[in-house]
């Protein structure tokens, strides 16, 4: 038994003592702190798996942004609280059987190792050269899988349709109707003046390093969106309208310009999403660019929320 | 019992959690965070999947990796559209419940059938 090991038993406790406490808190709010602080451990747990892009990516998008909307929710639904009434007994007792059950099977299933393990690591390893990138998880996603990374990307800006959509009729193209901090001496207005300089180089970093290390242009969009939503929660700028133009041409141009390689891979490489030879890392830099712009800034959309007041004209 | 087989036993645990927080709670927006910790411990089997896969000088196969950072994005989107959906009904009724309309609550435990 080494000290990692003990470690690692001490973490799992903790990560599922604070998962237990997501589902049995009372309040709805203390729930979605105990959620922000769980995706902090089970960042730790991707570290420990040896996954450092995912442990980047729960870190800053299911704990960092999830947990900003689900604590904005939790705010405003807290006077519903009290009008709930718990499930009956018998469902709780069939609930729990049904997923002890579920647990125990992907138990067993975790506990009986296939005989041969199946693995597409050397695969990877074996043409991520021609690629240029080092990063095998980014070769993954911008070079053998670059159509799921496409469509990911277009589920974002979807998801933003989505939620703009949801606003009513008068308030349609007008701003979003985040909470914005009233004191304007507190240590938030400080802090809000001094990280985003260094929050959008360290952000830009994150999507250059992508290629070679960790990292990428979803994480470095992730932190340039959560700079972004600092300045607008402080309130030293407003949400930007929804109707302005620039704004929705930001939003979309990291998904067109991808699209728009995938589409030229016809001509140059003799299929979609494929890459001419020796073209291909300066092409995914590009793609990656433009997508950490428009990642962050439909990031920072869907943190603002559905349009709730009327643009001045 | 090695470390990767003890995250590989934390996944079948989220995900039962989760399932139970999903069902039993009435709540709406406590079903959305029951649902993205059901999500994480799937997200956790591909991780142990992936660690076992581990050849080539990785620390693990990076293919399913790469599944489980889209499928973070995927989920994310999909909370921030479901918590959208969710503030528009307390906006529109005043109340965020799944029953229609029954401010009593009688029918709380039918909300999951």
């Amino acid at each position: 038994m080494t000290i990692t090991f003990i470690f690692d038993a001490i973490l799992v406790v903790l990560l599922l003592t604070v998962a237990i406490w997501i589902i049995v808190a009372r309040a709805a709010f203390s729930a979605v702190l105990a959620f922000v602080a769980y995706g902090l451990l089970l960042a730790v747990v991707w570290v420990e798996l040896s996954a450092i892009d995912i442990a980047l990516t729960e870190a800053a998008i299911g704990s960092g942004v999830t947990g900003m909307i689900l604590l904005g929710a939790a705010s405003r639904l807290r006077e519903t609280e009290a009008a709930v009434v718990s499930a009956g007994r018998p469902l709780i007792l069939a609930a729990a059987l049904l997923c002890a059950v579920i647990a125990a099977a992907l138990a067993a299933l975790v506990l009986s190792p296939p005989s041969t393990v199946f693995t597409l690591a050397p695969e990877t390893m074996a043409h991520l050269h021609e690629s240029g990138l080092g990063n095998p998880v980014a070769g993954v996603l911008f070079v053998y899988r670059a159509f799921d990374t496409l469509l990911e990307k277009v589920v974002v800006v979807l998801a933003l349709v989505g939620v703009w959509s949801l606003a009513p009729d008068r308030f349609w193209g007008g701003i979003p109707g985040l909470q914005v901090s009233q004191q304007p001496n507190s240590v938030l207005t400080l802090l809000s003046q001094l990280l985003p300089p260094l929050g959008i180089v360290f952000g830009i970093y994150m999507f250059w390093t992508g290629a070679n290390n960790p990292g990428g242009a979803f994480q470095g969009g992730t932190v340039l969106a959560a700079m972004w939503i600092l300045v607008m929660i402080a309130g030293l700028q407003n949400p930007p309208s929804t109707n302005w133009r620039w704004l929705r041409v930001l939003v979309v141009l990291g998904p067109a310009i991808f699209l728009a390689i995938g589409l030229a891979g016809f001509g140059l490489a003799g299929a979609f999403l494929a890459y001419p030879p020796g073209y291909a890392k300066p092409l995914i830099i590009v793609a990656e660019a433009a997508l950490t712009l428009s990642i962050g800034v439909a990031l920072g959309l869907l943190a603002a929320g559905p349009p709730e007041r009327v643009a001045q004209q | 019992m090695n470390a990767v087989m003890l995250f590989g036993l934390c996944g079948p645990v989220l995900v039962g959690l989760g399932l139970f927080g999903l069902i039993t709670n009435p709540q709406p927006l406590r079903k959305i965070l029951a649902f993205n910790l059901l999500g994480t411990g799937t997200f956790l089997l591909f991780g142990v999947i992936a660690r076992r896969g581990a050849a080539a000088g990785l620390g693990g196969d990076p293919v399913p990796q790469a599944l489980v950072i889209t499928g973070i994005v995927v989920a994310f989107a999909a909370t921030a559209m479901a918590i959208a959906l969710l503030l528009r009904l307390f906006q529109e009724t005043g109340q965020a419940a799944l029953d229609s309309g029954d401010p009593n609550g009688t029918s709380a435990p039918t909300d999951v059938s």
